[in-house]
């Protein structure tokens, strides 16, 4: 996601922009435009079930409610659900909240969750997160293992809609994370009007959050949004209306939040990040994110089988240091596989395996036998950043290891995950991480679940997840979901590198800001109001 | 005339149907696979995969893919972007965007570049001349991207003359600044190659005779001189008006302007096929048209120049 996530036009810090007053004074003129402005890029799609890149998920955040959300910090807590009970984990009952409706006044039913996820579930549709309900039996028979055969139903057996406001799911094995899953945007409901056209609905989606559409989405230049006044849910709007003003990179828009023609810009290049501290003061805030960057390595390269060599590279990177060189101090190293906002993150628990120290690094790499031949770095083309903290990670290695001859493989973004998918990587790579929800499991599941990029053998840590899934007391689930993350740090297939902060910036006009890392846009967007 | 008109735009026929081949092969050609970067660092199910590899046809041998486009092409389909969108729709956006910024910049070069050649050439050794030569001087020296982002510091955030980025003010005003900077190389360049041109003809016997014979000067730049001189600066402002429309990227990127060129970089990046075919083709019309409209100007120019 994150490849996708930025791709920024162009990166180029020529200027350096001298202190200048932030103009105030929004896009409408008058006093009586009570509405507000959220920078994002375009994004991919609006539907749902099929939207999966951050800014989609952004503007459907405004737009859709889930049956669940989480509370600030991060545990799930009901949104359009009544009540969500399981008594094995295995089959779930949802009670969903009378009265509730979309916004063209279609009764929200157990019914529109129903259809939406079976729309999502449904192979042939192609859609984005169709993922997310593997785990709901029947399943398979949707997304039959021949890919060429057309699959025998498309209805999920496990969903069992009893009434109007009563669904029933059943798993295909115990999973304790439901809930933090069904906060998950990509879970939305859809309205009967969204079956009968989902082109013309992915053009102007009908929801059922705070906000509706005003108009239609204007590609590459804006979405409208309204309050949506026949809200009844748990978090009507205060704004009037909003407004997602697309850009073409994150440059732009910070220019425009300066010149006070957009309200909110969660994504201030780092280089910038100076300067903004200076120019918006308290209106500028640095907020830990979900996403994570790691190294890692391919283990189906005999130069980078023995776990000891991994160990040695991992502890001869200096992260904080490349951190301020090249995010200017904006991102934080961590030694974790999982973000600090996840409930389960240990500081320490990668322990002196992603602590700087080349003299036990260096000891550690001769006794694995050292490294011959030329050492490929791997990244994308996506992000200027990345060659740049490679050159910094390749700096260090040559000093601390000795290793002398390191070169860039640097591949262009549509050819970089094939080749990792291929197992086709030259040497230890970027490789990126974004939360979906904040859970041990949504970190760990991909690094244990085969295939595997890096050709790891994930057998022992999947059988701690499984345990884990499937544990009633979330005390319990927590420990075995660590559990999983020691035998992988252990092995080190992948070091941990840092973690992403947001770094946030808004105008004086507006006011109740709510940043708040677990809601998916990562503002509460309903409680901003504007002066 | 006409019947060369006729066999220029008959010319062009397997001119576009050569090119979008080219582009269609090259595109296919780039490494990488569209689909696995729509799935991004998540797993994308097989059936997922294979559906959309099925939807965009991505399971069929190159030739099948061709022809399949180039039937679209003749019911005036250009196929669909990656995320779903209609290229067709996509294209009439982004190409309205850009034929504003680049005619604001090409009148501006025009205009301007024209006037200051002009001005420069009747006082060749004086102020102005030094003026102009070392100004162009400057532009052609400092990068565009340099330009911009000092422009729209100065002028837009911190005078509050210009809008900063976008489109929301319409044309001309949200173009004005940014067509300004992207008309200014060509600018100087015109200016240039004006006054050079200028400078040479006025040097010439007709000029001579035309001034024994009593002639006023004033008439004798507008009506001779200044005709002659404009040939090679025609055929630069014709050949620059494609390379404006072509995208000006970097310019595109600083002011926040949908146009094509953004389209383009992001389509490759991804390797977005219809995207990247619909949007070249449209190009290739573009320059093919301008090089038309050169040649027919050359000879309401120019007397001599004939068209067999």
């Amino acid at each position: 996601m994150s490849e996708k996530k930025s791709r920024w036009l162009i990166s180029l810090t020529a200027v350096a922009l001298a202190a200048s007053a932030c103009g105030g004074g929004g896009s409408g003129g008058g006093g009586t435009d009570k509405s507000f402005s959220y920078a994002v890029t375009e994004p991919e799609h609006l539907t749902p079930g099929n939207t999966n890149d951050g800014q989609g998920l952004n503007v459907d955040d405004a737009l859709f409610d889930r049956l669940m959300t989480l509370d600030p910090t991060g545990k799930p807590l009901p949104q359009e659900a009544e009540s969500l009970t399981s008594t094995d984990q295995k089959v779930w009952t949802v009670k969903i909240k009378p009265g509730l409706t979309f916004h063209n006044g279609e009764p929200v039913t157990a019914q529109s969750y129903a259809d939406a996820w079976n729309q999502a579930a449904y192979g042939p549709n192609g859609w984005g997160n169709n993922a997310y309900f593997a785990t709901i039996d029947g399943y398979d028979d949707l997304n039959p293992s021949d890919e060429k055969a057309k699959p025998k139903t498309d209805k999920l057996r496990g969903l069992k809609v009893i009434d109007d406001h009563t669904l029933q799911i059943t798993l295909t094995k115990p999973f304790s994370q439901l809930p933090l899953v069904l906060s998950f945007v990509g879970t939305a409901p859809l309205p009967k009007a969204a079956l009968s056209d989902l082109k013309g609905f992915e053009q102007k989606p009908i929801g059922n959050g705070p906000f509706m559409l005003d108009g239609s989405w204007e590609h590459n230049r804006q979405i409208k949004l309204k309050k949506f006044t026949g809200y009844k849910g748990p978090r009507p709007a205060h704004a009037d209306g909003l407004t997602f003003k697309i850009y073409a990179g994150r440059d732009a828009a910070y220019t425009d939040l300066q010149a006070g023609k957009v309200d909110y810009d969660d994504q201030i290049p780092a280089a910038k990040v100076p300067q903004a501290k200076r120019l918006l003061g308290d209106r500028f805030v640095s907020e830990p994110s979900g996403t994570m960057d790691f190294l890692e390595f391919p283990l189906y390269d005999k130069a980078y089988a023995n776990p000891d060599l991994r160990k040695a590279v991992s502890m001869a990177i200096d992260r904080q240091s490349i951190v301020n060189s090249v995010y200017n101090g904006a991102f934080k190293p961590v030694g974790s596989l999982l973000a600090p906002i996840v409930p389960g993150y240990r500081e320490g628990a990668c322990a002196e395996a992603c602590t700087y120290n080349p003299q036990a690094a260096k000891q550690l790499f001769d006794k694995a036998g050292g490294f011959n031949g030329t050492l490929h770095l791997m990244f994308s083309n996506a992000d200027a950043t990345y060659e740049q903290w490679m050159t910094d990670i390749a700096n260090q290695l040559k000093q601390n290891l000795g290793i002398k001859d390191i070169v860039f493989d640097k591949v262009q973004v549509s050819d970089y995950l094939t080749k990792l998918s291929d197992h086709k990587a030259t040497g230890p790579y970027r490789s990126n991480w974004t939360m979906d929800y904040p859970s041990a499991e949504d970190y760990l599941t991909p690094r244990c679940t085969p295939p595997i990029r890096s050709g790891y053998d994930g057998v022992a840590c999947l059988d701690l997840i499984k345990k884990a899934n499937a544990a009633g007391d979330p005390q319990q689930a927590q420990q075995l979901y660590q559990q999983a993350e020691d035998v992988v740090l252990k092995d080190l297939p992948l070091t941990p590198l840092w973690n992403w902060r947001d770094q946030i910036g808004f105008s004086k006009r507006i006011g109740d800001v709510k940043i708040d890392p677990y809601t998916t846009a990562h503002l509460r967007l309903e409680t901003v109001t504007v002066k | 005339m006409w019947r060369f008109v006729l066999r220029r735009l008959l010319q062009m026929v397997p001119v576009v149907l050569g090119t979008t081949f080219l582009i269609y092969v090259l595109v296919f050609a780039l490494p990488g696979d569209p689909i696995r970067v729509l799935g991004g660092d998540k797993p994308m199910p097989p059936s997922v995969y294979e559906a959309l590899r099925h939807h965009y046809h991505l399971d069929e041998p190159l030739v099948v893919q061709y022809g399949r486009y180039l039937l679209g092409l003749f019911r005036g389909d250009f196929g669909e972007t990656l995320n779903g969108q209609s290229v067709s729709s996509l294209m009439a956006s982004s190409w309205t965007v850009t034929a504003q910024l680049a005619l604001t910049a090409w009148i501006f070069e025009l205009g301007m570049g024209i006037a200051l050649g002009v001005w420069a050439g009747l006082r060749k050794g004086g102020i102005v001349d030094s003026l102009v030569l070392s100004g162009t001087t400057f532009v052609i020296a400092v990068p565009q991207f340099v330009l911009g982002y000092s422009a729209q510091l100065v002028f837009g955030l911190k005078l509050g003359l210009f809008p900063t980025v976008g489109t929301d003010d319409g044309w001309p005003y949200s173009y004005l600044l940014p067509g300004m900077i992207l008309g200014s190389l060509s600018l100087a360049y015109i200016a240039r190659l004006t006054r050079t041109s200028l400078v040479e003809n006025m040097r010439a016997d007709y000029v001579r005779t035309a001034l024994a014979k009593g002639l006023p000067r004033r008439r004798i730049v507008v009506r001779h001189t200044l005709r002659n001189s404009l040939i090679p600066v025609v055929t630069y402002l014709g050949i620059d008006l494609g390379n404006l429309l072509a995208g000006a990227i970097i310019i595109e990127g600083i002011f926040n302007l949908p146009g094509i060129g953004q389209q383009v970089f992001l389509a490759i990046q991804v390797k977005d096929g219809p995207t990247v075919v619909g949007i070249s083709t449209f190009l290739v019309l573009i320059y093919l048209a301008a090089n038309l409209v050169v040649d027919i100007v050359y000879g309401a120019l120019d007397p001599r120049i004939r068209y067999e």
